[in-house]
Order: C-alpha cells, then structure tokens, then sequence
C-alpha cells in the first residue's frame, strides 16, 4: 500500500462529500466518490499498479471495516427482538427473488439481443 | 476473577486501545472457524466477530460508545475502502464492455426487485418504519448499504447486520435456487449472486467457478451504485 495512493482514494472521497453535501444529493459521499474514481479510470484506461494494489490491500479484509458498526446493533436489539418474524420473511423471499429475477433477465437478454444480431446480422454482443 | 483484573478492565476500558484490539481479536477468531469450517455461509466471520463483541461488551456492562472510541480507526476505513471499490469494478467493466447494457439492464431489474420486495414484505408484515427503511439496502455491499440507510432514514448498524444476513441466505440459498430455474450460464448465476447478495454472494460464486466469481463481482458494485441512486428517489414516492 502505498500512502500517495491512500491519498488519492481519501481525495477522491472527499471530493465525494463536498459534491454530495454542496448538491444536497441523497448519496453517501464515498458512494459518490467511488463513483468519480470509476469515471477517472474510463477516462485513464487503465489502473495504475500502485492503485491496484493499495484497492486490493484495502478490500481483502473489507468485512473487517464493518465489524464496529455491527457491534452497534446492541442498541437496537429490541428491533430484531419484536420484529423477527417480518424480518426473516422479508430476507428470505426478497433475497430468493432477486436471485431469480436477476438470472432470469440476464439470460432472457441475452437470447434477445443474440436473436437481434442473428436477425441484422450485426456483429456479436459478446 | 480478582479485583486485580476489574481495576485492569476498568482503566483498560477507558482507553481506544482495548476497543480496538479487540475489534481486530474477534474478526481473527471469526477467521479461524470460518477457515476451519471450510468456508461454511453460516459461519460468517463478521456475524462471529460481532456476536462476541456484543455478547462481551453486554456481560461486562460497558457502553458502545466506550468501545467505539477505540473502534473507530477501523471504522474510518470504510470512507476509502468504497470509494476503492471502483477499482474492481473498473477491472470487470473493461472485461465485458461488450454486453455491458444487458448486464446493466440485468442488474437494474434485480435492484428494484431486491429494494421492493423486501420493502413489500416488510411492510405487508406489519414491520416498523424504521426496520423497514434498514432493510431496504440490504443486497448492497455493508459499506455503501450503511451510507444509504443513514442518507434515507435508517438505522446504519442494524443495516449491516441485514446485509451480513442476507448475504448468508443468498450464498446458502442460492445455488438451489438457480438450479431449480435451470439456469446454466455461469454469467448469469455470477450476477444473480453478486446482486442479491454482495461480497458473502460473490465469494460463494467465486468458491464454484471463476466466470461466475467475476460477474458477481462487477454486479456487486454496480448494484450497489444503482441502489444508492434509486433508493432514495424510490422511498420518497412511497413516503
């Protein structure tokens, strides 16, 4: 991990929280931030080595980064307590239909779209 | 245990070394039995680490915000591990240019369906407002998921523990899932898992095949770019 590196990701998400706040978007400022990084790398065409590693080192022990505020799920324990029931349901249909719906769509367009090229004879989707 | 070891604990408790210590302590045990485990879905290393701290904190009667003072310096990564994030999700993009506005297309419809079913069930079982709005994001990957349910009302902390859960249903639930559909294309199943649930449905996919384990991967983070961007607008019809 380099430090220049660790600069620029802090840049980037700073640059993130000023737009978000100055625009009054409802968009986290890192989520903004993230976002202009991915449109500087479309516009580079390429991740510089550096980058790359310092992205790696950061996000191996993601999981690791949201582990005190989990712990702060103590506070409101007496939301998972009353609200059990409602929230498994909710869980398993939702995430069960997502699953579903996605790899459905992903497959539906894509005999759709071979269907087209066959039709104009275009060159493939890929 | 003395009273040697309360006065420890005492002096050890008011200092950020010990919440940070420990933070560091029970993701590595959290580690080690999910290694052990075979990379066992339900024994998630992040639902370890926080039932011990939350099961520790609450037997010695110290206050979250206590450990938090200490926890924090871990806390404060997540800033530039999202906007990290976009890395991996460059490095997909440029693998699949080609059929990028199918696999967008694709990712759209199991966003709004991730938001609105849960959303829908919720609400049809009767859960509170402020439960529901924490379990709205909750296919997006915890860091960007935890910004959305602050910008939009919810409760951040219980939001990732939402997410951790259902990134468990969908890496348990999944293959089973897709089998029952027929689905075969491994692009498909890829997305499918990286769009229900995150980085626990992506390491799941990676476990199974590389081409799955890639798409999962690039619909993770452009799930969780759609999610922020439509949740919003989507509560604000609703509410």
């Amino acid at each position: 991990m380099t430090l220049g590196f660790i600069t620029w990701l802090l840049v980037f998400q700073l640059l993130g929280e000023v737009i978000s706040k100055g625009l009054d978007l409802p968009l986290p400022g890192p989520v903004v931030g993230m976002a202009l990084l991915f449109l500087a790398l479309v516009v580079r065409g390429e991740v510089p080595d550096g980058l790359k590693d310092t992205a790696a080192g950061l996000l191996k022990h993601l999981s690791l980064l949201f582990v005190p505020a989990g712990v702060g799920v103590m506070m409101h324990l007496h939301l998972l307590q009353d609200e059990w029931q409602g929230i498994t349901v909710a869980l398993l249909v939702s995430t069960v239909a997502t699953i579903a719906v996605t790899a459905l769509m992903m497959v539906g367009l894509g005999k759709l779209s071979a269907k087209i090229t066959a039709k104009s004879g275009g060159p493939s989707d890929g | 245990m003395g009273e040697g070891f309360t006065q420890i604990w005492v002096y050890l408790s008011t200092t950020p070394l010990l919440g940070l210590t420990l933070t560091l302590v029970a993701y590595q045990a959290g580690m080690w039995i999910y290694t052990r485990a075979n990379l066992n879905p339900l024994l998630n290393p992040v639902l370890i680490a926080v039932l011990l701290l939350v099961g520790l904190l609450m037997l010695t009667g110290t206050q979250y915000s206590t450990y938090f003072d200490g926890a924090q310096f871990v806390h404060f990564m997540l800033g530039p591990a999202t906007v990290a994030l976009a890395v991996p999700l460059y490095q997909q993009f440029k693998k699949v240019r080609g059929s990028f506005v199918t696999i967008l297309v694709a990712i759209l419809t199991g966003s709004l369906t991730a938001a609105l079913s849960a959303i829908g069930v919720a609400w049809a079982m009767g859960v509170s407002r402020e439960t529901l709005l924490s379990l709205a994001p909750k296919s997006v990957t915890a860091p960007i998921a935890m910004g959305i349910s602050e910008a939009t009302g919810g409760v951040p902390s219980l939001t990732a523990v939402l997410v951790i859960l259902t990134g468990i249903t969908g890496a348990v639930l999944g293959t089973w899932t897709l089998n029952a559909l027929r689905i075969t294309d491994w692009r498909a199943r890829g997305l499918a898992m990286g769009t229900a649930s995150h980085g626990i449905g992506t390491a799941r996919a990676l476990q199974v095949n590389e081409v799955a384990g890639a798409f999962a991967s690039l619909a993770m983070g452009l799930n969780g770019l759609a999610t922020a961007v439509l949740l919003p607008l989507i509560l604000r019809l609703i509410f």
